[in-house]
């Protein structure tokens, strides 16, 4: 590459808001029912409904825009988005066009190297979600199911301030997470509660002009986000660098090849013909309903990371990764209640231990085997001396397992740690006449030796000797 | 162009508009309205009237004017509390159905 | 008999509400296929429900019209029953669910006697729209009644229902009420809820009545009206006893004459009665003041942005997929749509859709339809203005008598300005009314009442007034004495 490229992408993340009824309607919104049972008149478009709003849609979205510091409308209004398709059953989608409900937020990233950006949000709206349509099985066929129809979505748009597929990742991420803290949508992307548009351009570094772009539809995982801009870009810049131009068109990703291909559907230019909804009027929000959201926020993942790191010590790293999700923040937190303090302790063995049986059995936090008062237990005996950090991994497999809690196991399994100087002093003593060789070697100066008997002396108590007392007392027998 | 009264379009002085066959193709097609060959230019036709009519409101002084997209001042939105009251009437809406298979509306296979 | 008349009579044990059923389905039988007022006819759930009524009367239950018939405007869902909206489109639609309208008037005792023909959709001033061909009009068999509730008013007119509803999005309750003799009243927007009323224009729409009198009027409003939290755009306001308050004196009264109905475009004789009854009124102790509303001309181009781009969007939910008319053997997706909604919408209805495609299409919709919602401001600051001054507006309804059928069909800007008179009062959601004010060649005219928003209780009374005065509400179309 003669010239340097930059990149420009931009992220529009529909959240299914986690209402229990739809947003303009009282149907349900619980996923996975048969089809078409949670589709009533209002979501089937029948003539002469109306759509009525929900109040809990519009407290979350007011939420959303709070938590990113954004501009909350006191007025917003309604519009019509007019197009055929039939998962859309009016033929039009009731969304927000000219007056949306948040403006002008922004949300702070980190990278992996620790770099820290702030990318600007430029609106979040309410609208109706679709139906779905299925191709597969109905032979000659496409198969609708509208239960999905009128979910609540906030629509959040990013300003095309993302210059990696890194970058986006971090934010769709800090997103996620940003929404289920809030409890306003449960993040679930394989049953479609979150799901991303990308909008992606190249251009040469340092022109102001954005490239033409291109938008990838319906991403539903990070993964999927991340290696369909990478496809994307190279795309484009091949195209261009080849004597093309890149055409404004709508795309979709197959992961099956790790390409993006035109949408073929939506290949003709829609005139959506926008108005405001005349069956709705203005949405107007009084100052003391925003007030009493802004009071009613939880501890937002920054502040909670800045509290960790400052109040705990723990690194930004650390800080960032436990306070991922809410649940994870508040279960590493109460360890530390119960334990009274070695954050550090229990941070790593929350970002160690717990994730990794988490993943291994693919549980999410709320179902853990080991409840937080659980590991505070364990740790304590880490802390007392009960029992060595590599013994408390296997008491802590056991209380995976099913077992009450870490002071049943350690009884049980005989794992009191051995801290009886007098006694490892008799280890030791055992262990260096049953090796002269290795004694004279390391006498005549092979230090490397030293984990040879720590080794020895642990084999000989199973495991159980108190490790920095064995290093104390062999090195005093070993030099003497 | 505005003259008194009720009746101020007049042919020799209003606006021409004239909507081409290939119009009204565009707008035929954008509201998904099958209008065949002999029909097209009756439509350009009827269509071009209407619009040459609306050129009435071009005139109309309505700088710092705001639009009313409803008819009463000052109504606000009001809120539904967040509760499912539907139940399953599936069957009973799907019996006039013109397309249904498994619970399913049926249209032409559509690819994406 | 009027619908208080028979009200009364049932509660006085004078006859049934069986009898009176029958009495009105024999007529309708007997009439309907002259005058194609009734699209559909329900007959045995009429007499069953006229039993029901019987019984809770003889309880001593129910009210003022309870066991009284009415007709529904073919607009109306109506649960288990065709609700066609005078399309071919809906021609198969059998409504799973009752509109609030219908619901209300039911729990009031009312007994459902048919639904009643009209526009297609609601689009059209003349009935002549309807899949189900022409209504006629009582008065001449050779002419229209008005649209779009033409059959409302057909029916009420020859006296096959005593009452009917309709809808009037642009005038046509008024309209249709002025050519055929009746009392038509469209209430303040917000005022009736629109759930179940299928949607033309839905800033514009508004449910209403058509009777021979305003009592009647008052008494179906009464059981219409109210807050539905089923329609966003209905208002929370307190619906008063109609019936209660109709006896006022008219002394003092402050009326407008609109200057600008009375130019060029109104008919002679029209006029004429017209004027006779504002003075009329001044015989009563009512002042008048000549009023310019400046903007009223821009009324009719308004409207013909405003209602064609509600309706392109609020049609569009009839794509053959749901319910409704489907086209045979669809190739693929566009031919699904294009030939079903092809095949289902009649010519006025695509033009009107067309009509708002484009004015709301991409470079349109500034100078189109947000222009016309800015005239729409102008327009509702002109009507304010007036009620600064004046309690009530009065005018005429229609520039002419009924016309004949077949006569403005071939241009639709000759139709559109039948509604010159009365599209204002819906684009500022005023509650209006026409009533009777003359014959002109034994064919009715109308005079047209507009108040202040939610002024329905002095509205009323003040047509009331005149038709203590005069009987020409009264007459009868001489074919259905």
């Amino acid at each position: 590459m003669s010239i340097e490229w930059e990149i420009v992408v931009g992220l529009e993340i529909h959240a299914q808001l986690a209402t229990r009824s739809k947003i303009f309607s009282g149907s349900s919104t619980a996923y996975g029912a048969s089809p078409n049972v949670q589709a009533n008149l209002v979501d089937l478009g029948y003539p002469g409904v109306l759509p009525v709003l929900n109040r809990e849609a519009v407290r979350m979205a007011v939420r959303f825009g709070l938590a990113i510091g954004a501009t909350i409308a006191r007025r917003s209004i309604f519009a019509r988005k007019n197009y055929f398709y039939p998962d859309l059953p009016k033929g039009y989608q009731i969304s927000q066009y000219e007056q949306p409900i948040v403006e002008d937020g922004t949300v702070d990233i980190v990278l992996d190297d620790g770099t820290r950006k702030t990318i600007g949000v430029t609106r979040a709206h309410l609208e109706e979600d679709a139906g779905k349509s299925l191709h597969e099985g109905l032979g000659a066929h496409s198969g609708i199911d509208l239960n999905r129809a009128g979910t609540p979505l906030l629509e959040i748009v990013s300003e095309p301030d993302m210059r990696s597929a890194r970058e986006a990742i971090a934010y769709m991420k800090k997103i996620h997470t940003l929404v289920r803290y809030l409890e306003i949508c449960d993040g679930n992307m394989q049953e479609g509660s979150f799901r991303c548009d990308a909008n992606v351009s190249v251009r040469h570094k340092g022109r102001h002009e954005f490239g033409t772009r291109c938008e990838i539809k319906n991403l539903n995982s990070f993964r999927f986000v991340e290696r369909a801009i990478n496809f994307e870009v190279s795309r484009q810049i091949e195209l261009i660098e080849g004597g093309g131009s890149v055409v404004q068109e709508t795309r979709l990703y197959d992961p099956d090849c790790g390409e993006t291909r035109p949408m073929r559907s939506k290949e003709e230019a829609n005139d959506y013909r926008y108005f405001p909804d005349p069956d709705l009027l203005p949405l107007t929000l009084a100052g003391d309903f925003i007030e009493q959201l802004q009071s009613e926020l939880p501890e937002l993942p920054d502040q909670k990371a800045e509290r960790f790191a400052r109040d705990h010590g723990l690194s930004q790293y650390d800080a960032g990764v436990l306070t991922s999700s809410r649940e994870l923040a508040d279960y590493y937190e109460q360890v530390v209640l119960a334990l009274g303090g070695e954050p550090k302790l229990a941070a790593n063995w929350v970002m160690g231990e717990l994730s990794g049986f988490l993943n291994r059995d693919n549980l999410d936090i709320g179902r853990s085997p080991v409840s937080a008062a659980g590991l505070a237990g364990l740790l304590a005996r880490i802390v007392d001396g009960t029992i060595s950090g590599k013994i408390a991994k296997e008491v802590f497999e056991a209380m995976w397992s099913g077992a009450v809690d870490a002071d049943e196991v350690i009884g049980r399994q005989g794992l009191r740690q051995i801290t009886d100087a007098g006694a490892i002093e008799k280890v030791i003593a055992g262990v260096m006449a049953a090796n002269p060789a290795q004694l004279a070697d390391y006498r005549s100066g092979k230090d490397k030796l030293f984990g040879f008997f720590v080794g020895q002396v642990m084999k000989a108590t199973g495991g159980k000797a108190n490790p920095a007392q064995v290093n104390e007392l062999l090195r005093r027998m070993l030099a003497s | 162009m505005i003259s008194s009264g009720f009746f101020p379009f007049s042919d020799a002085d209003g606006a021409i508009v004239t909507l081409t066959r290939r119009d009204v193709e565009d707008i035929a097609h954008l509201a998904r309205l099958q209008i065949t060959e002999q029909e097209l230019p009756v439509y350009a036709g009827s269509l071009s009237r209407i619009l040459e009519f609306i050129e009435q409101l071009s005139p109309a002084v309505t700088e710092g004017i705001e639009p009313m997209a409803h008819p009463l001042p000052n109504q606000v939105q009001p809120l539904r509390e967040d509760a499912v009251t539907e139940a399953d009437f599936r069957d009973r809406y799907q019996g006039n159905a013109p397309a249904v298979e498994a619970g399913l509306y049926l249209v032409p296979k559509v690819i994406e | 008999m009027t619908a208080a008349e028979i009200g009364r009579g049932l509660r006085a044990g004078k006859f049934t509400s069986v009898e009176v059923t029958r009495h009105y389905l024999e007529r309708i039988d007997h009439s309907n296929g002259r005058l194609n007022a009734f699209i559909t006819v329900v007959p045995e759930r009429a007499m069953a429900d006229a039993s029901r009524a019987d019984a809770a009367i003889a309880r001593g239950e129910g009210g003022p019209l309870t066991g009284v018939p009415l007709a529904h405007k073919d607009i109306f869902c109506t649960d288990g029953v065709l609700t066609s909206c005078g399309s071919r489109m809906l021609a198969n639609f059998i409504a799973p669910y009752d509109a609030t309208v219908v619901l209300r008037l039911a729990a009031a005792g009312m007994v459902m006697l048919g639904k009643t023909n009209m526009d297609e959709f609601a689009m059209g001033s003349s009935n002549e729209t309807s899949y189900f061909g022409p209504v006629r009009n009582p008065w001449d068999g050779t002419r229209v009644p008005g649209g779009s509730s033409g059959g409302s008013a057909a029916a009420v007119a020859a006296r096959l229902a005593p009452v009917a509803t309709g809808t009037d999005t642009g005038g046509s309750i008024r309209q249709p009420a002025a050519l055929t003799g009746l009392t038509g009243l469209k209430p303040t927007y917000g005022r009736v809820s629109r759930y179940g009323m299928v949607a033309f224009a839905s800033s514009l729409d508004q449910g209403g009545v058509l009777a021979q009198t305003v009592e009647d009027a008052a008494l179906v409003l009464a059981a219409m009206a109210g807050h539905d939290p089923r329609d966003s755009t209905s208002v929370n306001v307190p619906v008063p006893d109609y019936a209660a308050g109709l006896h006022r004196s008219m002394r003092g009264l402050r009326i407008g004459i609109i200057r600008e109905f009375f130019g060029d475009g109104l008919e002679e004789s029209t006029g004429r009665a017209v004027r006779a009854a504002i003075d009329g009124y001044r015989a009563l102790g009512a002042t008048t003041v000549d009023l310019s509303l400046p903007n009223l001309p821009l009324s009719v181009p308004a409207y013909y942005v405003v209602a064609p781009a509600e309706c392109s969007s609020n049609l569009s939910r009839f794509d053959g997929v749901r319910f409704g008319h489907r086209c045979l053997e669809p190739k693929d997706l566009t031919d699904l749509y294009k030939r079903s909604r092809g095949e289902g919408f009649g010519a006025e209805v695509k033009r009107r859709i067309m009509t708002g495609t484009y004015v709301l299409s991409a470079g349109y919709y500034d100078a189109y339809y947000l222009k016309a919602q800015k005239v729409r401001s102008l327009i509702n600051a002109d009507f304010r203005r007036a009620f600064e001054q004046v309690d009530v507006l009065m005018g005429p309804t229609t520039p002419t008598p009924a016309f004949a059928i077949g006569a403005k069909v071939d241009d639709p800007i000759t139709m559109y300005l039948n509604d010159i008179y009365t599209i204002g009062a819906n684009l500022a959601g005023l509650p209006a009314i026409s009533v009777p004010c003359g014959l002109v060649d034994g064919l009715p005219v109308g005079l047209q009442l507009i108040g202040p928003h939610f002024s329905e209780e002095r509205l009323l009374a003040v047509a009331h007034a005149w038709q203590l005065e005069s009987d020409w509400h009264r007459r009868v179309p001489p074919l259905f004495a």
